[in-house]
């Protein structure tokens, strides 16, 4: 392992919970429908990330508590029997209606497990209910995902067929070139999960081999492990290295050979070498900081510094899972500080005493620091982009070397904002 | 338990919020999970503010709550007091530390400081964001003056004469996320200084804690928001006798009522009474023959309360429209948005369910909908010219240039704003009535964008033009496929490259491969 600084801060967080991640899981699966049993910050939350008004009725929805939902449990499980019953009855095309736990619902305890076994019971064959926890109290940002894909595990069928599953929300279009690229290389049974319909669970066995397309999912591996599943130990295919690396532990895994992979991505690579030069020329020596968030950060910072020659003067997880982290780690250069947790107040003060040119923050820091003459990239956008395989690095690049490129183009240096 | 798809306001806290980020030294310490931060881009973003909002959440954890988080509450304010050094401290909590009752309030000012500190109790499970941004800012108010109360002898409107200097009023309510209350606050000052009254205090936009103790300096407050002040003013006035108005300036006729209201509680000779008819272009341009086309328009209207009231009366008397349906998310407001509705004939719509409101502007069939970005959304679907008229905000109700609602250039910018969509729908005909002329074939853009039926054509259409290429290369099946996954707007740009680099190359099929080198090589 290379040299890396770990440290652990603990204080005021400035980061999403994780009902954030309904936004991309309900776009994955157009049959299924997210429904958080939470408060009107729950809602108004995801609404505020979602932009929720280009829907014509979107597929997640809050349960709101209210008043009286608070003085009797027994109440709120037969309030919530009749907003999922109106709720139904309202879009039957839905075939998974995930029940999403909020901070509120948490602390009361509200036994979402319970409701939503007497709901598979009474809709069976209709409709399967699942549920989770994207509470802020457990769960930040991406861990979200993490717990949807969790709870889904006890319903997919057992097989030994031997097959590859890729693990980790994809775009579309991202997952087709993985699905053509490891065809080309002799790997033909190849799924995902999530699927893109919520009831074409792949199956799983001792035979399956996962591969991690996203870093956060800490808690489905380890369920998958239970399930006998081979979990292949890779960096994530975040530009070019990863990306390759990712194949060559795939290839591995299936006894293919390296001069294989070789022959079948190099000129995948040699294109995208091409494609990343005009980013490089930009991003190369700039001094890079990243905020926690999405824990993408660290493969990011891999890609950035190894890739892009970005230098890098810290990097903030929220949550670091060394083993899950260990062929990333391992990639970062000696002496990268890693910072796991947060206090939001005192990482400013060292964003602004270290004068980085490129800051990766959340939305409601990107435009006071914009405003203090600090560039950023905003974090949530790395999970709404097909950023992942070789044929992306060039894209991924450019989110970075945007916005130093319109610094560049924008002359006006003192700024009076409002 | 209520199905929420969407809601128009956000919880109590969040108004809270409003207050703390709309004025000068004072913080906010929030006992709140850390998913509550997002609360953040709604400043950052939606306002532009370059500032973050003044507010510590204490972001507590699972793992907390079995501990200590009384601690964790003091730990935050006392690290939030020595940092920002505020003149002034409203600590409260949301809906999740609601539930762990460790009242913060409370600790704090057991805490030993010397500032004054608001104790913020907003019931999250029953009250929403503009309840408690009005229960915040009465709350401010009572504690920064209550001391001043029992010495104070009740204030005349009349002071200013005793005093020989100009009145002074204060303007209450204008707040971020407000519906343009910065160009609002701009437009009324500028009104009352032209009339010969000063402006004591703008509060809470833009005032300190040091502001809200000279709001008795005043003689009377204007209550621009009563959605925000009303509570306020009402309490200003049963403690320090100071008279408050009720009419709200938006629109000719209630701008000049609001200007006589004024006149009067202050006991002023109003000397320009003609010259005001005339201060916007409104009334002229909604005489002039080319808006004879705008007599009994049919319009519906949704809102905020003030918003919602102000425009029913504009559209019916100042344009000569027929309101056809009225309605508010406000309950606050509901008895005076019935009270409207009646005298216009039509049944008031109170919900917070965005649905329901679709649904009953669908059966109102109007022309024009007034209503916020959602009713816009929901016009669109429908194909029906649509103008924004109240919160909740998106960056496009804060323009960059000055566009107030209230006052005259509020009527001048009324008139466009809502007249503008209509002749586009006009146009909207037209295009309807000569889309099969040949100067259309190429589909003329509806500025409604796509409704329902016109992006699956669209798509249709591209896709059966998603043929071989004049130069005779092929598109191969995965070529073809691949394109297809292309962003229908950025597709014909790819296609064209895609061909370009084929033709460079000397390729004569082009495959999906083919499709990804020229994306690499243009990029």
């Amino acid at each position: 392992m290379s040299k890396v600084e770990f440290n652990k801060e603990a204080g005021p967080r400035e980061v999403f919970c994780g009902l954030t991640s309904i936004v991309w899981l309900h776009r994955r699966m157009p049959d299924a429908f997210f429904l958080v049993v939470g408060s009107r910050t729950c809602a108004h939350l995801i609404q505020s990330a979602a932009g929720v008004m280009i829907f014509a009725e979107p597929r997640f929805g809050t349960a709101i508590l209210e008043e009286k939902d608070l003085a009797g449990l027994a109440d709120a499980h037969e309030e919530l029997d009749r907003v999922v019953n109106d709720l139904i009855a309202r879009r039957p095309e839905i075939k998974t209606l995930f029940l999403v736990g909020s901070c509120p619902s948490e602390v009361i305890k509200l036994d979402l497990a319970t409701v939503a076994e007497k709901l598979n019971n009474r809709f069976l064959g209709q409709v399967r209910f699942v549920n989770y926890s994207g509470s802020g109290i457990e769960t930040t940002f991406t861990q979200g995902e993490d717990g949807a894909l969790k709870a889904l595990i006890p319903l997919m069928e057992s097989s030994n067929e031997e097959k590859l599953l890729l693990v980790g929300t994809l775009a579309n279009n991202v997952e087709d070139r993985f699905k053509k690229i490891f065809g080309n290389l002799g790997i033909s049974n190849v799924e995902s999960f999530p699927p893109r319909q919520s009831t074409e669970l792949p199956k799983i066995g001792k035979n399956t081999k996962v591969l991690l397309t996203q870093p956060y999912l800490s808690e489905t591996v380890r369920d998958l492990k239970h399930r006998g599943c081979e979990i292949i130990s890779a960096p994530f295919p975040l530009g070019i290295e990863g990306s390759t690396e990712w194949f060559l532990a795939a290839a591995k895994a299936f006894k293919i050979s390296e001069l294989k992979v070789h022959e079948i991505i190099s000129p995948l690579i040699n294109r995208a070498k091409l494609a990343l030069e005009s980013h490089k020329e930009i991003l190369k020596g700039k001094r890079l900081f990243l905020l926690p968030e999405s824990q993408l950060e660290i493969s990011l910072a891999r890609f950035l510094h190894n890739e892009c020659e970005m230098d890098l003067i810290e990097v903030g997880t929220p949550y670091l899972n060394k083993e899950l982290m260990k062929e990333e780690i391992n990639l970062l250069p000696d002496n990268t500080k890693i910072v796991e947790g947060q206090h939001v107040e005192k990482q400013l003060d060292r964003v602004r005493e270290s004068n980085p040119d490129l800051v990766v923050c959340g939305m409601g820091l990107a435009n006071p620091l914009e405003a203090e003459g600090i560039s950023t990239k905003w974090s949530i956008e790395m999970v709404f982009s097909p950023i992942h395989g070789i044929d992306q690095a060039a894209d991924l690049a450019g989110l970075f070397s945007k916005p130093l490129r319109r610094n560049q183009i924008l002359t006006t240096k003192t700024l009076v904002t409002h | 338990m209520e199905l929420t798809l969407w809601t128009y306001e956000g919880p109590p806290h969040v108004g809270a919020m409003r207050i703390a980020s709309s004025m000068k030294d004072i913080h906010y310490v929030l006992h709140a999970p850390q998913g509550d931060t997002y609360a953040d881009l709604l400043f950052t973003m939606i306002e532009r503010r370059g500032q973050r909002p003044p507010v510590t959440y204490t972001t507590f954890q699972a793992r907390d709550l079995g501990g200590d988080t009384a601690e964790l509450v003091k730990k935050n304010i006392k690290e939030a007091v020595e940092r920002f050094k505020p003149k002034a401290l409203l600590v409260g909590e949301s809906c999740t530390a609601e539930l762990i009752q460790d009242q913060p309030g409370a600790l704090a000012k057991g805490m030993g400081f010397n500032m004054p500190i608001v104790n913020l109790e907003l019931p999250a499970y029953s009250k929403k964001e503009n309840w408690g941004a009005s229960e915040t800012f009465y709350q401010l108010i009572r504690t920064l003056l209550r001391e001043k109360v029992s010495s104070s002898e009740k204030i005349s409107p009349l002071r200013w004469k005793e005093l020989g200097r100009r009145p002074k009023v204060n303007i209450l309510g204008p707040s971020l996320l407000g519906f343009r209350c910065r160009d609002d606050v701009i437009e009324i000052q500028r009104i009352l200084s032209e009339q010969g009254i000063d402006t004591n205090v703008v509060a809470p936009l833009g005032a300190s804690p040091d502001d809200i103790e000279r709001l008795i300096d005043a003689e009377i407050n204007i209550c621009l928001y009563p959605e925000i002040a009303e509570a306020s003013c009402e309490w200003l006035k049963r403690n320090f006798g100071m008279e408050y108005t009720s009419t709200i300036p938006i629109g000719i006729k209630n701008t000049i009522e609001f200007i006589n209201e004024v006149h009067n509680k202050l006991d002023l000779t109003l000397t320009n009474k003609e010259e005001l008819e005339h201060k916007s272009k409104l009334p002229w341009y909604s005489k002039s023959v080319d808006s004879n086309y705008l007599t009994g328009k049919r319009v519906f209207i949704f809102g905020d309360g003030t918003h919602a009231i102000a425009a029913a009366k504009i559209a019916k008397e100042e344009l000569g429209f027929e309101v056809v349906g009225l309605g508010t998310y406000s309950r606050e407001m509901a008895r005076q948005v019935r009270a409207t509705a009646k005298d216009l004939n039509v049944e008031a719509l109170i919900t917070n369910n965005y649905l329901e409101v679709e649904d009953a502007m669908k059966k109102a069939a109007p022309e024009l909908v007034l209503g916020t970005q959602m009713e816009r959304h929901s016009a669109k679907r429908l194909g029906i010219p649509c103008s924004v008229i109240s919160t909740p905000m998106h960056v496009q109700d804060v323009p960059a240039r000055y566009s107030p609602q209230m006052g005259w250039e509020g009527a001048n910018v009324i008139f466009d704003d809502w007249v503008h969509p209509l002749m586009m729908g006009l146009e909207e005909h037209l295009i309807d009535m000569f889309k099969h002329d040949f100067e259309f074939v190429d589909g003329h853009q509806s500025h409604l964008g796509h409704t329902a039926t016109n992006t699956k054509d669209i798509l249709n259409s591209d896709e059966k033009k998603e043929k071989n290429s004049k130069e005779g290369i092929i598109w191969t099946e995965s070529g073809r496929a691949e394109l297809i996954k292309v962003p229908f707007f950025v597709r014909g740009k790819v296609k064209t490259n895609t061909e370009k680099y084929a033709i460079l190359r000397g390729i004569p099929e082009i495959s999906d491969e083919t499709l990804y080198d020229a994306k690499a090589y243009f990029s």
